[in-house]
């Protein structure tokens, strides 16, 4: 269990360090950050002195060293086009992003999940084919057009939502909410609907077809064969059984979310982590694009090793082996 | 425990346990309606263990869920009626179905491994079955539980109860679902293939330890096995199915050593002895029809050395054939 | 071998499905429109010359200020909407069906790799599958999309490299699944006497994969690739949209819906709500096919 756990981390470290390489490279393409930095009228004594300021005579590996020690401390530079540390930037945004993702995941679980064991059980009903036909809509439909529809329908026709941005934010040191005001609700409702959709979609087919095959296993026929009654069978036993795979994917998929939350972001102008990124790459800005290369990896790594683990703790046949996967 | 020979229902005074007349189970296919069971009639004592043995498809598994109403649809029970100890409870309403399986017929099926939910404990699994029934306090479930599986035979059973099914070898499964077949003390058990998925060498101890039961508790067994050897240890009568129908019933002893009907002839025949020495092993040529294909008359009859012009016309009943009943015309000749 | 094919569950399936009837038909419609654009558009969206500035951000035909030539409406350069969408489409299809090509091609021959000659090279393929794996595609492609743009920004091509940088990277965010799923197959069919027996006559391990296994694996490989199809298809008009897709001098329903974005606020809805439709249409009706060939394909449910 231990060495499991051990070979885990190793693993991630080496993916990290493989990213972080990327990230880095990508310095190497940009042209000139002296250049960019000071602009055209630079002397050539401020360029080289601002060359050596910022360690570009040095070999490679002792850059690649440099900033994968920095990276480590949430070091990532200056942004070339806005002139300011990267570190800051990032920091002044993920709230934003952080309440965004959360609230989608909730209203994706707290949705999906029941409506995955409705269809389930209830195969052919009315409210099951509408609810299928939901999921089919979030699977098929781009997010940034559930989004962009949303706007037309609630902000634009009807008027009762905003469309865009944060609303009123409470600050709190350096982190910010907008979840305790009004105005702030109001403006994270559709934002987070419509990056919940396509999880919710995900995870309702996900819990249905699971809940499917339990329901055909020989442990909860025998359940059946014992007399016990349909709620215990259903919700006790093939509920459970049904929960424990789709917790990984499930797991994963939530890192999906930090993904389709850069869309999210650009359509709603929801001033997050993932907007920042677009308009990076849209700009070349290349301290940002590497700088959330690194994060964005780092944070998928570290869910994956916390959907190991969680798989380990809630299937007990895991916890004599577990490298062993096990199905049901 | 006096010999059944030929049992009818209106001959002796003691009434069946269980009593099956004129079963029939259908399945509408996209090709047609099949007939999975056609015309099955037989009854169960008190007590008593009755072999069920045929060949795969024979219908045999299929009884089992109709009696327990566990047929999986859109397999019905199209005709005939199911009797447990004078009540009908073929036309029972699920719920009343469901208070009926684990109280009074319980059944076990082949793989003890896939029967156990994985992520629950032994003990859980039988302090629910218990509570279920029973109207006993949590305490006294576990109490319960824990003599279960003394009596089936696992070892240091209050250590156990807490293990889960991927602790326990095989042979220890089928105990634990031996042990969850008894929890609410069932007249009636049925046993579909439970040594197939076992060791031979914890075949014997399975099937010690059901005699064992159905001697202790006077519960009664269904035993669907194709595994005649199995038969011979343990149970007291046999029916021979084929192709969805009753080729022959009666005591074990006449039906393997006297069997009347050609089919069970041939099984018999076709089962290597260890002393026997025999150049070629005996087979029965061509094999079972299947659902769709079943010939008129006798369904039998395309591979019986012994039929004539009315086999191949007139489906045949059972009929009293000296120390079994057999579908045969050839006996009534 | 087509008429096993015609008698067959696939076939029985679909003629049994309203469903995958009414979506082949769409997808089929969309296919056409966007294929025969030139000969279909009633107008040019690209040449510069047509385009009337006065003409610019007028309704669809049946509104107040319509005009019968502009059936959707025009866009605030005076292209019509329906030429565009019908140009668009072509652009999507083309990004999608080459994108999944490409991953199918590397995917399978990955797989078909890995799987038959195993060792290390194997390993390695699937430490990196498994990482790819974990994170979700379209950042794949976003990340790959952005992080080529930086490298070739400096040199020209401008519009031609970043379709085809586009397709790259879309394959290559999609190539794991038919990787794996090939390899598993692969792994199984080696084993099998035929592919023995191969080996011991001499035939080389190329021809042993392509001829004897490949065929073998195709039926799953086939129901990625119609899925893959749609999520190629919403990636590139997701890309597009966030203006890091296709280049502008080339629409695609993305970027018309990127433009329209802007009206909105203005009234003038038809310039995001046409395309959008367009794109739902075309990406459910994909993926329903897609659902309904993993079931008819699926050996368990016949």
């Amino acid at each position: 269990m231990f060495a499991f756990i051990v070979r885990r981390l190793l693993q991630a470290s080496m993916v990290m360090l493989v990213v972080a390489f990327i990230a880095f490279s990508l310095f190497q393409y940009v042209g000139d950050p002296v250049l960019s930095m000071l602009g055209q009228d630079a002397t050539s004594e401020q360029r080289a002195q601002l060359r050596a300021d910022l360690g570009l005579n040095e070999p490679f590996y002792v850059q690649f060293a440099h900033f994968v020690g920095n990276a480590v401390q949430g070091e990532f530079g200056v942004s070339y086009r806005q002139g300011r540390k990267v570190s800051e930037l990032l920091a002044e945004r993920f709230p934003a992003t952080l309440e965004l993702a959360v609230c989608a995941a909730l209203i994706a679980l707290i949705t999906g999940i029941p409506m995955g064991v409705y269809t389930a059980l209830k195969r052919g009903g009315f409210l099951s084919q509408l609810f299928m036909g939901i999921s089919l809509l979030g699977v098929s439909l781009p997010v940034f057009l559930v989004g962009i529809f949303f706007i037309l329908f609630f902000a634009v026709l009807l008027g009762w939502l905003p469309s865009y941005g944060r609303g009123e934010v409470v600050q709190w040191g350096r982190f910010s909410t907008g979840l305790i005001t009004v105005d702030g609700l109001k403006h994270i409702v559709l934002p987070a609907i419509t990056l919940a959709l396509f999880q919710l979609a995900l995870i309702m087919r996900m819990v249905r077809a699971e809940m499917l095959e339990v329901q055909r296993t020989d442990y909860i026929k025998f359940a059946r064969a014992r007399g016990l009654s349909e709620r215990l069978v259903n919700f006790s036993y093939a509920l459970k059984n049904t929960l424990v795979p789709v917790i990984t994917i499930v797991g994963l998929q939530l890192g999906s979310l930090i993904a389709f939350a850069i869309v999210t972001e650009t359509v709603f102008q929801w001033p997050g982590m993932g907007l920042l990124f677009i308009q990076s790459v849209q700009t070349a800005d290349v301290p940002i694009m590497a700088a959330y290369l690194v994060m964005i990896s780092f944070v998928f790594v570290s869910i994956n090793l916390v959907v190991d683990m969680l798989y380990v703790m809630v299937d007990p046949r895991l916890r004599v082996d577990p490298s062993g996967a096990g199905r049901h | 425990m006096p010999s059944i020979q030929n049992y009818n229902s209106d001959q002796y005074g003691e009434a069946p346990l269980l009593e099956l007349r004129h079963l029939q189970v259908e399945f509408p296919t996209r090709k047609g309606l099949l007939r999975a069971l056609d015309d099955v009639s037989f009854s169960i004592m008190r007590g008593e263990t009755l072999g069920v043995v045929g060949e795969s498809g024979a219908g045999k598994s299929l009884t089992g869920a109709a009696i327990i109403g566990l047929l999986e649809p859109p397999g019905r029970i199209a005709g005939g009626e199911i009797w447990l100890e004078g009540r009908r409870i073929d036309s029972h309403s699920p719920e009343a179905m469901r208070k009926l399986r684990g109280k009074e017929i319980a059944a076990i099926f082949q793989d003890p491994l896939t029967s156990l939910n994985p992520l629950f404990t032994v003990g859980r699994q039988l302090t629910d079955t218990i509570q279920t029934h029973l109207s006993l306090t949590y305490s006294q479930s576990r109490q319960r539980a824990v003599e279960l599986l003394a009596r089936t035979g696992i070892p240091a059973p209050e250590l156990r109860i807490d293990h889960y099914p991927h602790q326990f070898s095989g042979g220890m499964r089928q105990r634990v679902v031996i042990a969850l077949a008894l929890a609410a003390e069932p007249k009636l058990i049925i046993a579909d293939e439970p040594t197939t998925a076992l060791d031979v060498s914890i075949q014997a101890q399975i099937i010690r330890l059901l005699k064992q039961v159905s001697r202790d508790l006077g519960t009664s067994i269904m035993l669907i096995t194709h595994d005649m050897g199995v038969i011979a240890e343990t149970a007291d009568r046999v029916a021979v199915m084929y192709a969805g129908r009753v080729a022959e019933i009666g005591a074990v002893d006449a039906m393997i050593h006297r069997p009347k009907h050609p089919y069970t002839k041939g099984l018999m025949a076709s089962i290597p002895s260890i002393r026997a020495h025999r150049d070629r092993l005996a087979q029965i040529e061509g094999a079972m029809p299947r659902l769709d294909v079943i010939p008129k008359g006798c369904a039998f009859n395309p591979r019986c050395a012994a039929r004539f012009s009315r086999c191949l016309i007139e489906r045949p009943e059972l009929q009293d054939a000296g120390e079994s009943r057999a579908a045969c015309w050839a006996l009534s000749q | 071998m087509l008429k096993q094919w015609l008698d067959g569950p696939v076939l029985y399936s679909f003629s049994q499905s309203r469903l995958a009837q009414f979506a082949a038909v769409v997808a089929l419609l969309m296919i056409c429109g966007a294929l025969f654009a030139p000969w279909l558009a009633p107008l040019n969206p690209f040449d510069l010359a047509s385009l009337d500035l006065n003409d610019s951000l007028l309704p669809p035909a049946w509104a107040a200020q319509g005009q019968g030539k502009y059936v959707l409406g025009t866009d605030d350069q005076g292209r019509d909407v329906l030429s565009t969408i019908l140009y668009g489409s072509r652009i999507s299809l083309l990004v999608g069906f080459s994108s999944v090509l490409l991953a199918m091609f590397l995917g399978v021959g990955l797989g078909l790799l890995s799987g038959f000659l195993g060792g290390r090279l194997d390993a390695i393929i699937m430490r990196i599958a498994d990482v790819q794996l974990s994170f979700p595609a379209i950042l794949i492609a976003l990340l790959i999309d952005g992080v080529a743009r930086v490298v070739f920004a400096d040199q020209g091509h401008g519009d031609q490299m970043a379709i085809l940088v586009l397709i790259g990277s879309i394959s290559l965010a999609n190539w794991v699944s038919y990787a794996r799923t090939v390899r598993g197959s692969t792994l199984v069919e080696k084993n099998k006497e035929y592919v023995q027996a191969a080996r011991v006559i001499g035939v080389p391990a190329i021809a042993i994969m392509i001829k004897h296994v490949l065929p073998n694996v195709m039926g799953p490989v086939l129901v990625i690739a119609t899925i893959n199809i749609a999520t190629a298809i919403i990636t590139e008009a997701t890309l597009s949209f966030l203006g890091v897709g296709v280049p502008p001098t080339t629409p695609s329903l993305g970027t018309m819906i990127n433009n329209g974005n802007n009206f909105l606020y203005s009234g003038e809805w038809w310039l995001v709500v046409f395309p959008g439709l367009a794109l739902v249409l075309l990406c459910m009706s994909v993926n329903l096919l897609g659902d309904w060939l993993r079931d008819a394909l699926n050996p368990k449910l016949q």
